[in-house]
């Protein structure tokens, strides 16, 4: 996440009325509690004390309904996928979504399982894939800084926001 | 009690109605009549020298060659500690058979998951509903045979293959 630039002295801080809403935004991203397989003890890890989420402003919250990020942490079964479903339609715009693990982003292990949904994003939109199985908390977080970057990317005063983005991580 | 007599006893008790006894494999088993598969449990459960308190396992089979499904009972004896393994076998189109709840009440779930994954009909049944999948799935995903939906709920099961090689 890039800081703020000041154009003028110490004595007054000026920046874009956008920069500073995403600023506000990429540094206070709640996700939401929620995991479905072995990728959620990870999960569990880089909101713990030694990987530490909670420096860039990140703490869970346990409904959909006051998160901003949702990381789809685990193995994702077509009997789960119509919750999962349910939970991202609860959240308040705007919405991010990490896939998070091999599970998440294409079925991985068990994608020739008949009960298995083949990766997250045949149901939801999908921000940022963290690939691994499952994946250390360094790449989670990882994955946490590049949505960073795009909320700093976003555009909110001057429309239309989405389209005119970068593409992430350039 | 070895296995061999627990089947010497059965036998007695149920001539004809048990075969094919099996022992000296890991488990230790024979085939059971489907009309006879709730008695002989009984027989298995009461019998003070037998006395299987428990029905450790209930699972399913499938062999589409022999055009048979085998529903599969292991017995475990906590007080005599010895085990047995009961099967029995039903036709592939039409498999029905009693269910077991009245000896075993674990019966219950076990019995679900075994409909749920193989079609197997437990008459008597006091629930007989899906356990694991959702109410709304099309056929048993365990049969060999079984061939997976387009789609399920809307949600497409089609992914192009990663690794050509790596499938069957």
């Amino acid at each position: 996440m890039q800081p703020l630039i000041n154009s003028l002295p110490e004595t007054v801080f000026t920046t874009k009325v956008d920069d500073l809403l995403n600023w506000g935004r990429a540094s206070s991203q709640w996700y939401m509690l929620f995991g479905l397989a072995c990728c959620a003890i990870e999960l569990m890890q880089t909101g713990g004390p030694r990987a530490d989420l909670d420096r860039f402003g990140c703490v869970p919250r346990a409904t959909p309904r006051q998160s901003d990020l949702m990381i789809v942490a685990g193995t994702l079964t077509y009997k789960m996928a119509k919750r999962t479903k349910l939970l991202y339609d609860q959240m308040p715009d705007p919405k991010y979504v990490i896939s998070m693990g091999s599970c998440a982003n294409c079925g991985g292990l068990f994608q020739l399982a008949y009960s298995v949904c083949k990766g997250v994003d045949k149901i939801i939109p999908v921000d940022v894939y963290v690939p691994g199985c499952p994946p250390r908390p360094e790449a989670l977080t990882e994955g946490l800084l590049r949505i960073q970057d795009k909320m700093m990317r976003e555009r909110w005063l001057v429309k239309p926001a989405r389209a005119a983005e970068a593409p992430v991580g350039a | 009690m070895e296995a061999k007599e627990i089947y010497a006893r059965t036998e007695r008790k149920f001539s004809g109605k048990v075969s094919g006894f099996q022992g000296d494999v890991i488990d230790p088993n024979f085939r059971v009549e489907a009309q006879a598969i709730v008695e002989v449990c009984r027989y298995l459960r009461d019998d003070p020298e037998l006395n299987f308190e428990t029905l450790s396992d209930l699972t399913g089979l499938d062999l589409p060659k022999e055009n048979r499904l085998q529903v599969v009972y292991h017995l475990y004896s906590y007080s005599k500690r010895h085990q047995i393994v009961l099967k029995v076998d039903l036709p592939r189109d039409n498999p029905h058979v009693s269910t077991m709840e009245g000896v075993w009440k674990v019966a219950n779930w076990l019995e679900r998951e075994v409909f749920d994954l193989f079609g197997v009909i437990f008459e008597g049944h006091s629930d007989l509903r899906r356990i694991l999948l959702p109410e709304d799935w099309v056929g048993y995903p365990l049969r060999k045979d079984y061939v997976e939906q387009e789609e399920y709920d809307g949600i497409s099961t089609q992914r192009a293959p990663l690794v050509e090689k790596l499938l069957r």
